[in-house]
């Protein structure tokens, strides 16, 4: 049957716990004024009215959105989640690839909202119109991830035109930083989406889809398509995420003294070189993958081949998945410089679904807490030591078990925890949200601290650091941040992967827009970035966030950054016009 | 003489699915609706993929099951579909040992190989070529 669909889809796929009921509505009326991705999520957010939920009640709303670019281009491979986040209580807001949006773009849906909370677990499977609420209570409780994903593959149908996003223990344990996995190594990672789908009861979600969608232009839309994938392909714009992957960063992050070293003590880590992304690819590397309808293959996957100890010539080979940020969190910043024992605990990281920086910041912290007496080894139950892997993979496997109140508080993230235990002025979080792993410069920090899900990729701080000859006023590093934020809200709509923003620039945006019948010129479109970008803070303004509550770590301005000591003057007044220009678009706080 | 797309090796391919894509670009169309070309998972990314042709068999069993003579033998090996003579009873899809032959749900009919090529300018690391049958 001719169903016709644009691919400039409309389409909301609802979803009620609670009842086991779904619908679709047709959202043209958002879709037309946000485009999709991040946009869109935000205004359906906005009317589920997440700012008023419990993070972990019935009430908190998640909602999955793609945009017009996924399945379409090149690079266009992530897919957003917006939630209210139980770690920061504020937005929730999280990307991630694997087959994710192509998946659910090419079921039919431009989103998916789920509500409710299910009384007993459940997997949900949406097969384009089918949808199904298939009981889950076999699978919760399982002990490794991997055996979740494994067990869903062989039930559901359409293998490698699916994505399977599934919590681990952590999820259902409610760590407040626990992640959802999607094909394996990919993640929903940041500010807790594994807690809320582990609040919900809802184990996983399987989406699939093989769809045709037709656009208006076509022969525009091949050659457009064709300028993209040359691009992605043939010019350099990609070359360093293709050859090393995200790693490249470790070396030459230490050797400016940016890479945070045992909870940010230090800028540079001695043993750098043997967990940097050379080495990883020389000594580890087995397999390179994708995500959907993206050519660069950046997800680099390592082999760790152990034999057995009690049984000759039986070997164990583990695969796990590495990038830059699970080596800072759970290398440099723990002091661990054994890559066999950094892939070992990437792995245990994986296995009970946790997020790799959150987890290896609370490490830190609970190190230095040990170190200093603020907590005693009967509260961390192993002894925590700079560099002592066996200790901190044990350690990771205690903050999902939660046996006693320190890691019950650990759970809930390092804010929280410093709360209760004192060692704030060393605990690295911004925004309630775990550091990531660049120390760069006040632009780095001043950029977690404003950027709207407290991350690094909001608006690239570290970068501006290390890009600017002479680093301005905090008010001009502001203004400048929130412009690239601003911008980004559009790439988030779109959905692009950020790797790839030197090829979707403004002008490329708007002309790969039009064979899709979308007419939005450049300046249109970094209006809308703006106009995006105010709803999303409102929103978030809303859940109570105020820049005059945000704490900075002392820990910041005592190591140095390659741009200098920090002063703590200058974060003061970054933060007071960020709050001014906030005010300017007419937010207001409680 | 007659050509395909052959699999160079399997274990060069990232599962970008930007060759599926390539397939229902054809039609200047966006997914995988079209496409002859299907690439899953070997059982979990960690185990690599495994990439789905049509072989362009000399012998071809979907030819032979077609009640409608509507899967025409190409000289050379493989098959061409002739759309109009089709009735969509799926019998080619069972036939295919590979399950090299999808299905078109909005014609409701095989999507068969033409051996265009066109997937294979397209695949960013040699996993498939045109090939002679041989």
């Amino acid at each position: 049957m001719a169903d016709g669909l644009e691919a400039n889809l409309a389409r909301v796929l609802y979803v009620d716990l609670s009842r086991r009921r779904f619908w679709v509505e047709d959202r043209r009326d958002l879709v037309d004024e946000y485009l999709g991705g991040v946009g869109l999520a935000i205004a359906l957010a906005k009317e589920e009215g997440v700012d008023r939920a419990d993070p972990l009640g019935p009430d908190n709303t998640i909602i999955f959105a793609v945009g017009p670019f996924n399945a379409a281009y090149p690079l266009a491979s992530k897919t957003v989640a917006v939630f209210r986040s139980p770690l920061t209580g504020t937005l929730g807001e999280s990307y991630a690839g694997g087959r994710s949006s192509v998946a659910i773009k090419l079921a039919g849906y431009a989103a998916i909202v789920i509500r409710g909370m299910s009384e007993t677990p459940v997997y949900l499977a949406v097969h384009e119109e089918q949808v199904k609420f298939r009981d889950a209570s076999a699978l919760w409780g399982t002990s490794s991830s991997e055996t979740v994903g494994r067990v869903i593959r062989e039930r559901e149908p359409n293998p490698g035109l699916r994505t399977i996003m599934r919590i681990g223990l952590a999820g259902e344990k409610l760590v407040k930083f626990a992640c959802v996995i999607t094909e394996t190594y990919r993640h929903f990672g940041r500010l807790g989406l594994g807690a809320v789908f582990g609040s919900k009861k809802l184990k996983a979600v399987v989406v699939s889809g093989r769809k045709s969608l037709k656009v208006p232009d076509r022969r525009g839309y091949r050659e457009v398509y064709d300028e993209l994938y040359d691009l992605a392909t043939r010019s350099n714009l990609m070359q360093k995420y293709h050859d090393l992957g995200t790693p490249m960063n470790v070396l030459p992050l230490s050797e400016i003294g940016a890479l945070p070293t045992r909870n940010l003590k230090s800028g540079k880590f001695e043993r750098a070189e043997d967990i940097s992304g050379e080495a990883m690819a020389a000594n580890y590397l087995a397999r390179r993958t994708a995500c959907s309808g993206c050519p660069v293959a950046c997800i680099h996957l390592a082999a760790i081949r152990e034999p057995y100890p009690h049984e000759k010539y039986f070997y164990k080979t583990t695969v796990v998945s590495y990038d830059y940020e699970p080596i800072y969190a759970l290398g440099s910043m723990l002091g661990v410089g054994d890559p066999v024992w950094l892939l070992r605990m990437i792995h245990e990281v994986e296995r009970l679904g946790l997020d790799a920086m959150s987890t290896g910041v609370a490490l830190a912290w609970a190190t230095e807490a040990l170190e200093r007496g603020l907590v005693r080894e009967e509260d961390t139950v192993v002894k925590l030591k700079w560099g002592d892997a066996e200790a901190y993979k044990r350690a990771i496997a205690l903050i999902v078990e939660q046996p006693n109140d320190f890691y019950r508080a650990l759970a809930q993230g390092v804010e929280k925890a410093s709360e209760i235990y004192g060692g704030k002025e060393f605990a690295m979080a911004f925004g309630g949200n775990e550091m990531p792993g660049y120390h760069t410069g006040p632009a780095a920090h001043i950029g977690f601290l404003i950027g709207g899900r407290h991350s690094h990729l909001d608006n690239a701080g570290y970068s501006y650091d290390q890009k600017v000859k002479e680093l301005p006023e905090p008010e001009k590093v502001v203004d400048d941040l929130m412009k690239e934020e601003a911008w980004r809200m559009v790439l988030n709509s779109l959905v692009i992967c950020l790797f790839a923003r030197g090829i979707y620039k403004p002008e490329m945006a708007s002309k790969a827009l039009i064979p899709l019948g979308i007419n939005l010129s450049p300046d249109d479109l970094r209006e809308l970035g703006w106009k995006i970008y105010r709803e999303r803070m409102a929103l978030k303004v809303n859940m109570g966030f105020d820049p005059a509550k945000l704490r900075v770590p002392e820990r910041i301005l005592e190591t140095p950054s390659p741009r200098g000591q920090i002063t703590r003057d200058y974060m003061r007044r970054a933060l007071g016009h960020f709050k001014e220009r906030l005010s300017e678009m007419g937010l207001l706080f409680k | 003489m007659a050509k395909r797309v052959a699999v160079v090796d399997s274990d060069l391919c990232v599962g970008c699915g930007s060759c599926m894509l390539a397939c229902t670009r054809r039609f200047a169309e966006v997914g995988y609706g079209k496409s002859a070309i299907y690439v899953r998972s070997a059982g979990g990314v960690e185990r690599g993929f495994v990439v789905i042709v049509c072989r362009a068999c000399k012998d071809p069993p979907c030819a032979k099951v077609c009640p409608e003579d509507a899967l025409v033998p190409r000289e050379g090996g493989g098959v061409r579909l002739i759309a109009n003579k089709c009735i969509g009873c799926g019998y080619c899809v069972e036939a295919c040992p590979f399950g090299a032959i999808l299905w078109d749900e909005e014609a409701d009919k095989p999507v068969v190989c033409t051996y265009c090529g066109y997937c294979v300018e397209y695949c960013p690391y040699g996993v498939i070529e045109m090939r002679e049958v041989v």
